[in-house]
């Protein structure tokens, strides 16, 4: 197991937000963490990805807690993608994926070989390597989340969280960086809202209901008709699809 | 591609500074010949050189002290001035990620001047407390009540930029009060030409300690360049690059607090040159701050003096305020920012 996390309670002031979250990630796997609004996926993320100390509990990455790595050793191996990062500076899509060797590089080093290559293969990666000069301001949302991924990428990460990257995305953009986030050759976990989508492309599912683990499995174990009832509170269908042979779920008008 | 990008960059950067060092000495040597007194170029640099022991010119001594003892370090201490100021408006419009902030958001020029204020109206100290001493630790008590508001700026942007808001009010309140029930026409007059910024005091021991100052905190700053870099996008999004952010952010509010203080504690508080030379300098040379901070720094020398020149030769026979001259240049650059930065329809 990659990551390990044990135990994970976190709140601010008397509200309990992450409450005894347990759980495991393989290696390559690409986990789902899904629950409504408010359900502690983004906190629980941050707290995984070392960005927030839990109040108690811990969380481990290749057997070695990472409340004793430092912050740069720490962001030499994970990679955080946020929701919409903006900025009002005027930088350059090069610019912003340059920022992904940071932990890689001391105060005044030059530019090495490795960091040109990492740089290279990340904006390969997400096909924006002809956009290199392109104004960060003038990109679309969905080229925006692109470079960003491509930013985490240029870290060389072994784990990749991503925070709902698929936010305020048409369907093509979110089907697109899914699929690239699921192609890609690291562990990642990505905080989801589209039910459907998170069947589609998640290898397995953590369910967060107020800040606890409400479930976890494959797609096919957790989206279950009870469970969406329960936790989503929504009336719903669901079967296997014709298409993908993933779950997939018809809400019902009521 | 991105190894041209870099060298592009790089040249860039080298021409630039090439340019501005050139137009710096220029720049220099006019605010050292000009005057009520004006004295030629070459008598300028041989009084330049006798001052360094390098040649033992016979030229006259009321020249050679005008220029040595007078003129040059007023010189050198503008461009200093202007550097730093420069440095510390590009680095806390970084941090604070605020296209507005410049060096007084944290309420340093307000406390200064409540500091100024009990010294010269109070007589804080009784004549043992010099003006700049009374106006460093004005700043700094500013300084230290926005870094309480802020839980050591920690907060996050807003909330810091929210706390110098009300230190700034309160030292400003402090020093109209003081002004309104104690100073005198004289004393308020007094007052009111140091806020706005003078070199007219300033000696060689001015200027070995700004030198000091200002060179300490570019090599600090440059030693940061890259994690300033990572705030682009946000503090979280710098931690997750991997930057110590609540240490990071604590050593650069001190450095530029530090740096602000001595400079409104020699000249005044001289508005909108670190508003000004960062956008102007960005929009030459990008935003990177490893090649930022040296451009900010050169571009503010140069302009600083050049103000300093402006402000003796607009009114024949009297000296302008510096900050009137920097504003008057400023506000309209200042118009265009806010103008490009509107929101678009």
């Amino acid at each position: 197991m990659i990551v390990v996390a044990e135990n994970l309670f976190w709140g601010v002031k008397r509200k309990t937000i992450v409450s005894d979250v347990s759980l495991s990630v393989a290696r390559g796997e690409t986990l789902g963490l899904i629950g409504p609004n408010g359900s502690g996926k983004s906190s629980l993320l941050r707290l995984l990805a070392g960005l927030r100390r839990p109040d108690s509990g811990r969380v481990a990455i290749h057997g070695q807690d990472i409340a004793q790595i430092s912050r740069r050793a720490l962001s030499q191996q994970i990679a955080f993608v946020q929701q919409n990062a903006a900025t009002d500076t005027n930088v350059s899509v090069l610019d912003v994926v340059r920022l992904g060797r940071t932990p890689h590089r001391s105060a005044l080093s030059g530019w090495s070989p490795e960091d040109q290559t990492a740089v290279a293969l990340a904006l390969e990666r997400v096909d924006m390597s002809d956009r290199l000069a392109q104004a960060w301001q003038t990109l679309s949302g969905g080229e925006r989340q692109r470079v960003h991924i491509a930013r985490a990428l240029a870290q060389s990460p072994k784990i990749m969280f991503l925070d709902e990257p698929t936010n305020h995305l048409d369907i093509h953009h979110q089907i697109e960086i899914l699929r690239l986030v699921r192609d890609l050759d690291l562990t990642s976990v990505v905080a989801l809202h589209d039910l459907n989508l998170a069947a589609m492309f998640c290898d397995r599912i953590v369910v967060l209901d107020e800040g606890r683990v409400f479930a976890s499995g494959t797609p096919e174990d957790v989206l279950t008709e009870p469970l969406l009832r329960e936790v989503f509170r929504v009336e719903a269908g669901v079967s296997s699809s014709p298409y993908h042979n993933r779950p997939h779920i018809h809400f019902m008008a009521g | 591609m991105t190894t041209a990008e870099t060298e592009r960059g790089t040249f860039g950067l080298a021409l630039l500074l090439t340019f501005g060092l050139v137009a710096l000495a220029f720049a220099i040597a006019v605010a050292t010949a000009i005057g009520d007194y004006s004295i030629g170029l070459g008598t300028v640099f041989l009084a330049v050189t006798n001052g360094l022991g390098l040649t033992g010119a016979e030229i006259s001594p009321i020249e050679q002290s005008v220029v040595w003892n007078l003129r040059l370090s007023r010189a050198l201490v503008a461009a200093l001035a202007g550097a730093g100021l420069s440095i510390c408006g590009a680095i806390l419009q970084a941090l604070l990620r605020n296209a507005l902030a410049e060096p007084f958001v944290l309420g340093v020029s307000a406390g200064a001047s409540t500091g100024a204020v009990s010294v010269i109206v109070l007589g804080v100290g009784a004549g043992g407390l010099s003006l700049s001493l009374g106006a460093f630790a004005g700043a700094f008590s500013a300084f230290a009540l926005v870094a309480l508001l802020s839980n050591g700026a920690t907060s996050g942007p807003n909330h810091t930029i929210l706390a110098g808001v009300a230190a700034s009010q309160l030292f400003n309140a402090l020093t109209s009060y003081i002004v309104t029930t104690s100073g005198n026409a004289q004393q308020a007059r007094d007052v009111m030409f140091w806020l706005l910024g003078s070199f007219g005091g300033v000696r060689w021991p001015d200027f070995q300690l700004l030198l000091v100052v200002v060179v300490v905190s570019l090599a600090i700053c440059i030693w940061m360049a890259r994690a300033l870099d990572a705030f682009t996008f946000g503090d979280e999004d710098a931690a997750a690059l991997g930057i110590p952010v609540a240490r990071i952010r604590l050593v650069m509010f001190a450095v530029t607090a530090v740096l602000t203080a001595t400079i409104v504690s020699m000249v005044g508080a001289i508005g909108f040159v670190g508003l000004v030379v960062p956008h102007a300098a960005r929009y030459v040379i990008g935003p990177l701050h490893l090649r930022l901070l040296p451009a900010c720094a050169v571009v503010g020398a140069v302009f600083m003096v050049s103000a300093d020149i402006a402000s003796r030769v607009i009114v024949a026979q009297q000296t302008v305020p510096i900050g009137v001259v920097t504003a008057l240049v400023g506000v309209p650059f200042f118009a265009i920012i806010l103008y490009r930065a509107r929101p678009q329809p």
